[in-house]
């Protein structure tokens, strides 16, 4: 199987995600600069976070722009898997590939701190392993968390079963504490929380089975599609 | 400019003619106090700098650490004092920048930072609370851009800072000793400019901060482009790797004048340039600013001329610009030219080397006045004395703060910031522990001994980790050294420090000197401040429940030395007495006990005693594992004194340890058959934190009362005080 990293100038978990895929799940990974093409063999894309151009403007609008758009898009709409962890969100979002938008958190500051979400939606390639309202320890770190649909958006999301996570305590004011989302589809994915540093013992204080399940519903996904 | 009419004397000596204007303003810059060292170079060199892990090379500047398996750690401290003052969001933020570029300029990816702060009173100083907020924002936004975690620090609040800030950050970068930077360059080299544009912001930034504070020219103080940083850091990092770099410098103080001054000094080379190929922010700018210039974000690399396409390739790529700004010559000259015309032309061994200073020294005054003040009365209600000790802001939680950073970035830190030290892991299966401490109070009374604490509490701190110390880095803040007595404050805490590094062979690899922290209220109190780095070979001490029944333990000797204690200074608004001394043999011999107790997994949490002493330290561990504890105070081993000395006393060299019913007597063995003054003081459980004496209450409070106070009062008073 075959995943790709998307680097957009300014990605800063990128090599923590590559790190994951491939030293923990032992995936074939590789990196993809936002100018690179995507390779049509490619099973799963993931948009990782960080501050792409700097965050300048509003996160994720610049990158949303990138070349590599195109492809991610393409492969959207072949229903293969995408997601976006926090700036990749961002990109997902800004990029029309999820509805809504990030804005500021209330405090006005970045936030750093470990939370817990429930998941709500067990059909995406993220997260067919979990049972429905599953917990998952998890550390969010962003700026600008607060997701924000108006509410015609919110009840098509709920219509569609497309709120795939929520905070269990909601942390930033986000609209009906919703921390990820997806596409109509369900292939497309964008959550804030990072799972990324979630997987290892070492650095979770927690429980780090939830978070490797988004991984290893990611992996029965695309083995079953092949 | 800055020059003085004797070092212009010296320079026509050397030069053998009249300088140039150009020439002038490279030296100013070059000779100013933060980048000469001029008054601090010749003592610095008591310090012990070698080890067996310490790898040097020539033009570093940042020291390195072997850690084992072909890795090294390397680390630089750094202050961005005056400009954080002024402008407190945009100079903590630059402050960031440039040691990172420290890190980077050694071939190592920065892996983390640490920052030191200081201001005024924010309780009843506005103006401190407003400089407070945007340096920690200024650092927030900086370091999260870049990815890079901010995984620990300080913060503290003293009146001596009031109109001022000291804003001290850390780096430590990682890597493969083979990926190290040997630098290095050949005649016919070529020298290119990377990163951002040279700009008017940051001129004769090196000499507003080698003179006491009393305007704002904020023009001195640069505008930072985090993003641009961290292209440059990737685009290094890959130019690395792919072997274009013979050479690299970072541009700080004194822009281009001190990189290239220093950097053909060190290499032995010339270096000429021509100020045309610059690539500018600003049109119109004089050979003298670009020259000067200390904007960000911008390093000088040295390539040949056949890898310069590659690493321009790279620059490309990364949208990163690089102008070839001049060639390396065999004559040891920098050289400066305008098209043909040439508008400097000096040795660079003149230029990188200002004459060295020999400042009197005096003991001050005040220390004897000190002495004669009579020591407060005890505090009458010990309980509400601690709640209130928890809540100074020296002492509440920092959690506002590192909330605001990234800390986990890079999936590194196993030991999040709030403890004691932070973890972070490293490729090689090892861990590293790093900590930064200064205390002011404790050093206005005695520089040498407080210097030796700050030194010792660093060390406390990584130890509690189960980290051994291998390195330290050191920055000493002291306000205008042409004051014999400051001078003398100075020396002292360098004498203490040496002393204490020599004892304990953890040798210096980095710092930095700071002068000139004056404002005209008048100079800070001497603040040292020292970083130490440890390592762990197998497993940090993670934290672990505590639960019903485990045993609290201290290990040390608590004395009667209050002096600079947050109980004498916030409670009694007292200055003087005694402050703590360091016993070093009783330092070693209890920090050799603590690792061997966590090494062995004897313990489940291991604590240092500080700020607020006892009292507070036992209070932290309950508050931060929500449970109850009770303790004796007449069993800790101390000189007989009355209860509330006992209770706050910051007499160092203590831990506070945490030991399970099962392993306490095999701890009680070891303790004792290593002759390590110790006790077992109390027992956790229950709902409250209580102190008693011979079995009478002298101070209880609710766990989650005090809890509250502690991890909100900071936050409070930042929101809505």
């Amino acid at each position: 199987m075959k995943v790709g990293v998307v680097v957009f100038p300014g990605s800063n978990c990128d090599r923590d995600m590559f790190h994951v895929l491939k030293d923990v799940f032992k995936l074939d990974v590789s990196y993809f600069w936002h100018e690179d093409k995507l390779p049509k063999d490619l099973d799963a894309v993931v948009l990782p976070g960080g501050f792409s151009y700097g965050d300048r403007l509003r996160a994720g609008v610049i990158a949303a722009h990138s070349p590599v758009i195109a492809d991610i898009k393409k492969m959207a709409d072949k229903g293969l898997p995408v997601l976006g962890v926090c700036n990749g969100f961002q990109i997902l979002v800004e990029s029309g590939l999820l509805p809504g938008v990030l804005l500021k958190n209330t405090s006005l500051n970045f936030m750093c701190r470990w939370t817990e979400l429930i998941v709500e939606n067990n059909k995406t390639p993220f997260t067919r392993q979990f049972k429905l309202k599953q917990r998952i320890p998890i550390p969010i770190a962003n700026g600008e968390g607060r997701y924000y649909v108006d509410k015609a958006t919110l009840a098509t999301l709920k219509k569609n079963n497309q709120i795939v996570f929520r905070y269990s305590e909601n942390i930033n004011d986000s609209i009906f504490a919703i921390a990820g989302i997806c596409n109509k589809a369900g292939n497309v994915v964008g959550m804030m929380p990072h799972p990324e540093r979630a997987v290892e013992a070492d650095i979770n204080p927690k429980d780090t089975r939830p978070s490797n399940m988004i991984f290893e519903s990611l992996i029965a996904t695309v083995g079953a599609r092949r | 400019m800055s020059l003085q009419p004797q070092e212009l004397e010296y320079l026509s000596k050397k030069i053998g003619r009249k300088l140039s204007d150009t020439e002038l303003h490279i030296v100013a810059a070059e000779w100013s106090e933060h980048c000469s060292y001029k008054s601090s170079k010749k003592h610095l060199k008591m310090l012990p700098t070698s080890g067996p892990r310490v790898i040097h090379e020539k033009g570093y500047d940042s020291g390195v650490l072997d850690v084992g398996d072909g890795y090294v750690v390397t680390v630089h401290i750094e202050s961005h004092n005056h400009p954080s003052a002024v402008e407190p969001y945009g100079g903590a933020a630059t402050g960031v920048g440039g040691v990172i570029r420290d890190i980077l300029s050694a071939g190592t990816r920065p892996i983390a930072l640490l920052d030191g702060l200081r201001f005024g009173d924010i309780e009843k100083d506005t103006h401190a609370k407003w400089l407070f907020k945007n340096a920690v924002s200024g650092i927030a936004d900086y370091g999260n851009c870049l990815g890079i975690p901010t995984i620990g620090g300080e913060v503290e609040f003293d009146k001596c800072y009031s109109n001022y800030a000291l804003v001290d950050v850390a780096s430590i970068g990682f890597g493969k000793k083979e990926n190290l930077i040997k630098n290095h360059a050949d005649t016919g080299d070529v020298v290119v400019l990377m990163g951002g544009s040279t700009g008017r912001d940051g001129i004769g930034g090196s000499q507003f901060a080698s003179d006491s504070l009393e305007t704002e020219d904020r023009s001195a103080v640069q505008i930072p482009d985090p993003f641009i940083e961290k292209l440059i850091i990737e685009a290094t990092l890959e130019a690395r790797n792919e072997g274009c770099i013979k050479a690299i410098k970072d541009l700080g103080g004194g822009g281009l004048s001190c990189a290239i001054s220093e950097t053909a000094d060190a290499l032995g080379i010339g270096i000429e340039l021509d100020v045309n190929n610059v690539h500018l922010r600003e049109q119109d700018m004089k050979p003298a600013e670009i020259m000067t210039s200390e904007s960000q974000e911008r390093m000088l690399i040295i390539t040949d001329k056949k890898r310069l396409e590659r690493l321009q390739q790279i620059c490309k790529r990364f949208r990163v610009s690089c102008s070839v700004i001049g060639k390396v010559t065999g004559d040891k000259m920098m050289r400066v030219t305008d098209n043909k015309s040439v508008l400097a032309s000096m040795p660079a061994e003149v230029v990188a080397n200002a004459p060295l200073l020999d400042r009197p020294s005096k003991r001050p005054a005040y220390l004897d006045d000190l002495k004669k003040k009579k020591e407060p009365r005890p505090a009458t209600n010990l309980s509400k004395t601690l709640l209130k000790l928890l809540a100074c802001p020296n002492i509440a939680s920092k959690i506002w703060v590192y909330g605001q950073y990234d800390h986990e970035v890079g999936i590194r830190t196993v030991i999040k910031p709030g403890v004691d030290s932070s973890v972070l892991r490293l490729d090689n299966g090892k861990y590293l522990a790093a900590k930064i401490d200064g205390n002011p109070k404790h050093c206005y009374i005695d520089p040498k001994q407080g210097a030796i604490g700050c030194f010792e509490e660093a060390c406390r701190n990584v130890v509690c980790t189960g980290a051994t110390p291998i390195g330290m880095v050191d920055h000493l803040q002291f306000g205008n050294p042409e004051n014999p007595e400051i001078f003398w404050t100075f020396l002292e805490s360098l004498k203490g420090i040496t002393e204490f590094s020599k004892y304990h062979n953890i040798p210096c690899v980095g710092g930095k000197v700071s002068l000139y922290n004056e404002t005209p209220q008048g100079p800070i109190k001497p603040t040292p401040l020292i970083g130490v780095l440890g390592l762990i070979d197998k497993t940090p001490l993670k934290p672990q429940k505590i639960g019903q029944g485990d045993i609290l333990v201290i290990i040390g000797k608590t004395r009667d030395e209050l002096g600079g204690s947050e109980y004498y200074e916030y409670i009694h608004g007292f200055i003087g007495g005694t402050c703590p001394q360091v016993v070093f043999a009783e330092s070693k011999k209890n920090m050799d006990a603590v690792l061997h107790l966590i090494q062995n997994e004897m313990v489940k949490a291991v604590h240092d005693c500080s700020k607020g002493g006892l009292a507070v330290a036992a209070s932290e561990i309950a508050m931060t594992h929500d449970i109850g504890c009770s303790v004796s105070m007449e069993n800790v081993p101390q000189e007989k004194m009355a209860v509330d000395k006992v209770l706050f006393s910051e007499s160092h060299s203590r831990y506070l340890l945490v030991v399970e019913k099962s392993h306490l007597n095999s701890v009680i063995d070891y303790l004792k058959g290593d002759g390590v003054e110790f006790a077992l003081i109390g027992k956790f459980g229950g709902r409250n934190i209580e102190f008693l004496q011979n079995k009478k209450s002298v101070s209880k409070l609710r766990v989650d009362k005090a809890h509250d106070k502690w991890f909100n009062s900071l936050k409070e008073l930042v929101l809505h005080g």
